[in-house]
């Protein structure tokens, strides 16, 4: 089965969306991308203002009607979520809505110059208003339609799903008969936000709108890059330097290819693809190759456990870093009256989508076109960067979108999906070239590991006045981009520093990029402070740190979801709670977590979990609680597990025996998730979950231990030595 | 050339011994809804039914199955209207999706024997499967519900 088609595909682009502009009977809008977003536009107005036009709604005479979705799905439920603001305000029957997905034309579906890229929780928020506008514009043209053909003004009209409605004749018509007869306007009519439906009359936003991929998912049949088929395709994979970066230099190509079913080895620019007739054959050439890597890499001989632990903390008491900030904070630390002090530290942090990345690519026999088949965050920048490292034109980069299995930040790059391109080119055949999860993992693309020193100033009315907060890590904003205090605290005097580190290794966005270990650092600080100061952590907030009206709006909510003051009061002796303030992507939240430990083996478990989020306009209620959900699995298995390690420039884990993640013995029995109710426009919700669990656990290890654990994630040998000390 | 049954219908592939079952029925029989994680036996995306019992594909030789029964997701109900199938539609669970054939093909093993599971037994029984988007909480309501449905 297949609810959601993937047409228009970029090939017969053309053709297609012709097809579906002209479609046979049936109405059809395109949609343009101007300076102020997305537009609907009649092709003769496309065609005067010299813009390319896509498909992007169709009612057919049978009264279905197709919407074209832009956003990637990698479970975020975007592709859902992002039409079904078109269709509240064209007050469409959604069980007669279909959706296709929209080829890689960032110049017609992308916004903002942007390349489509559905990264930093974006999806829903950036498309939200274009939607809504042209939703309404369709419905617009159906009632003048309708007004002519009834000969009756067009305000005496209104619509029921799918259909137009003249209450004072009661005469009626479907979306689809309108469709059958009417003819496009020459101009799409313009619609102010004043005629936008008010949220109290949504019936689709807010309202609980299952996931359109979800069947798919569940049967087996949603199709992933790798599940492509093409006939005559070989398959392939590709070993990468242990040493980050490093070039091959030779291999023993003989006996590699003198097995069974290899039908090439192909020299990449940072590995050696083998390429063979079954991905059984494959496996088998890897498990021979055997390759000599160039010396020299800049990562060669890096040990980060070492850099880590003592280089950058030298780092971090040397001279000023790159900086922003406010106001005079030496002048707030000399008139302090007291002084805190912490230093944190973060490992780095590896994707693991569950997909291990790959791509089928197929060369034209000309070989001046290349076909590619991947799930991508970004199928714009993809064709781009795929275009320009084989030096075709973007137009000869054919792109076909699948669903992803799990992006996470690491799939809107395409240095994977070039490798198929490369290998296909090579062999000149079809080529699905899958990394085995080892593979994955240790040429892998991390977040970056840092030091974090933080200084905080409290006045004499012990009143938070100044802050410093100095990052050290590789990788620029990918190290402290998560330090927002504005958004929650107001503090006076404020330094943000980041001090670079160089080590030569891949690093990439993760889920909520800095703010996890961000936001571990200043909340974990802040309730340290609390405890000296003897206060409760919500009663610090409140009086000492000067809450934004949304944050202690929030803290409110949490402290009554989580039953906080009695359970502080009555306290039991092997459960804690423990709280952090979350923030991303517009979005802010608080969270509560209650754990217990295992004082043998250092074991943190999580108990129970409470957030409240504040999103704006949640447009798919049980969509964004899933989200978060996610978020805090996510981030919970990254706290208490996940570490990457290099030595020598080579990363030591390998697959999921020594890269552990959360396992469902191990998860919350239950994840709280209450909304702030908001009519503001919708904020990030894809990565709000995560960047609070640190703290909070760390906080509520606190409070059941009286000790404080500084290096995140919480291992059990660092648990047990934190009691110890 | 190894014959076995695939959701009831006899197939025979032509691969070495110890080809994993999950190339084998992903690449020469194409029925891609069960899933590559790991290729270590650490995951579960790669779970299906070998004469009723779960099995990681990953880690099954080809030859382990000569004259089996294996089940896949594509043929755990005629209909894809198991009561696990219905319960994870209600309920939501799958998010990014890739682990999920792997997550309901373990869990039908444990409908299989017991009627009613507590959380318990649910979680002990679905603990080898990793789920990276985190729906470990709506998997377990969605057994419960299955299971109370069924």
């Amino acid at each position: 089965m297949s609810a959601n088609r993937h047409a228009d595909r970029t090939d017969d682009f053309g053709l297609s969306r012709r097809g579906f502009l002209a479609g046979a009977g049936g109405l059809s809008f395109a949609v343009a991308l101007g300076a102020s977003g997305l537009t609907l536009m009649s092709a003769a107005e496309a065609k005067a203002k010299a813009r390319p036009i896509g498909a992007w709604v169709r009612i057919a005479p049978d009264d279905t009607i197709v919407i074209v979705t832009p956003a990637a799905e990698m479970g975020q439920g975007s592709m859902t979520g992002v039409p079904v603001a078109l269709a509240e305000e064209l007050d469409a029957d959604w069980k007669k809505v279909t959706l296709e997905m929209a080829p890689a034309e960032p110049s017609i579906y992308g916004y903002g110059g942007n390349s489509m890229s559905i990264t930093g929780s974006r999806a829903v928020r950036s498309y939200f208003d274009d939607m809504r506008l042209a939703g309404a514009q369709v419905r617009k043209v159906l009632i003048a339609a309708a007004a002519e053909r009834w000969r009756v003004p067009a305000d005496e009209l209104g619509t029921e799903p799918n259909t137009v409605v003249h209450a004072a004749s009661k005469r009626r018509m479907s979306y689809g008969e309108i469709a059958a007869v009417a003819k496009l306007p020459e101009r799409m009519p313009t619609v102010g936000r004043h005629e936008l439906k008010e949220p109290r009359h949504f019936r689709l936003i807010g309202a609980p709108v299952p996931r359109r991929d979800v069947p798919e998912k569940v049967d087996g049949s949603a199709k992933y890059s790798i599940d492509v088929q093409l006939p005559g395709m070989v398959y392939a994979s590709t070993v990468h330097g242990p040493v980050h970066v490093a070039r091959p230099k030779s291999w023993n190509e003989k006996e590699v290819k003198a097995l069974k079913g290899v039908i090439d080895l192909v020299r990449l620019p940072l590995g050696v693809a083998v390429v063979a007739d079954t991905f059984e054959h494959v496996l088998a050439a890897r498990r021979t190759l055997k390759v000599e890597w160039v010396k020299g890499a800049r990562a060669d001989g890096y040990d980060s456990e070492p850099a880590l632990e003592e280089s950058y903390a030298e780092i971090a008491r040397g001279k000023d870093g790159d900086g922003r900030g406010n106001a005079d904070v030496e002048a707030a630390f000399k008139s302090a009256a007291k002084v805190y002090k912490a230093e944190f530290r973060s490992d780095y942090g590896y994707h693991a989508q569950m997909e291990p990345l790959n791509a089928v690519a197929r060369f034209n026999a000309a070989g001046d076109q290349v076909e590619i088949w991947e799930g991508t965050q970004s199928p714009g920048r993809s064709r781009q960067g795929l275009a320009r490292a084989l030096g075709l034109p973007v137009a000869k980069v054919i792109h076909h979108q699948h669903y992803l299995g799990g992006g996470f930040g690491r799939r809107s790059l395409t240095d994977y999906t070039v490798e198929a391109a490369r290998i296909a080119r090579a062999v000149k055949r079809p080529v699905k070239m899958i990394w085995t999860r080892e593979e994955d993992m240790r040429f892998g693309m991390f977040r970056p590991q840092t030091l974090q020193a933080l200084e905080a100033a409290l006045d004499r009315e012990g009143k938070i006045a100044g802050w410093r907060h100095r990052v050290v890590g590789e990788g620029g904003r990918l190290t402290w981009s998560g330090i927002n205090l504005e958004q929650y605290y107001r503090i006076p005097a404020t330094s943000i520093e980041t001090l670079g580190a160089s080590h030569g290794v891949r690093l990439k966005h993760w889920r909520a990029v800095a703010h996890p270990f961000n936001l571990f650092a200043i909340e974990a600080l802040v309730d340290e402070m609390a405890a000296e100061e003897g206060l409760d952590p919500f009663a610090f907030r409140r009086r000492r740190m000067n809450l934004t009206d949304k944050a202690r709006h929030l803290f409110d909510m949490v402290e009554k979801m989580s039953d906080w003051k009695r359970k502080r009061r009555v306290r039991s002796a092997d459960r804690a709670l423990g709280l952090s303030v979350s923030e991303r992507s517009g979005s802010l939240g608080a969270g509560v977590v209650e754990i217990s430990l295992d004082a043998g083996s250092g074991k943190i478990r999580v108990h129970e979990v409470w957030v409240a989020i504040d999103g704006g306009t949640i447009v798919q209620p049980d969509m964004a609680r899933a989200n978060i959900e996610s978020g805090v699995i996510y981030g919970l298995s990254s706290v208490l597990k996940e570490r990457v390690t290099f030595k020598g420039g080579a990363v030591e884990q390998s697959n999921f025996h020594d890269y552990e993640l959360l396992r469902m013995a191990e998860a919350p029995e239950a994840i709280h998730v209450e909304f702030a109710k908001r009519d503001g426009p919708p904020t990030g919700i894809g990565e709000i979950g995560n960047p609070f669990v640190g703290a909070a656990v760390a906080n509520a290890f606190f409070a059941l231990t009286g000790k404080r654990l500084y290096h995140m994630p919480f291992t059990p040998e660092r648990v047990r030595a934190a009691l110890k000390a | 050339m190894i014959a076995f049954k695939v959701n009831g219908k006899s197939v025979s592939v032509r691969a070495e011994d110890d080809t994993p079952l999950l190339w084998a029925i992903r690449e020469h029989l194409k029925l891609t809804g069960t899933k590559f994680g790991c290729g270590a036996g650490l995951c579960g995306a790669c779970t299906v039914h070998v004469n009723g019992k779960a099995a990681r594909a990953c880690q099954t030789a080809l030859s382990d199955v000569k004259g089996a029964e294996v089940t896949t997701i594509e043929g755990l109900a005629p209909k894809s209207d198991h009561p696990l199938q219905k319960a994870w539609i209600a309920e939501q669970v799958p998010q990014c999706g890739y682990c999920q054939s792997g997550q309901i093909m373990k869990a039908a093993e444990l409908l299989a024997k017991t009627n009613k599971p507590s959380r318990e037994e649910i979680v002990r029984h679905m603990n080898g499967n990793l789920c990276r988007c985190g729906t470990y909480v709506r998997i377990v309501r969605a057994i419960q519900r299955a299971a109370k449905e069924a």
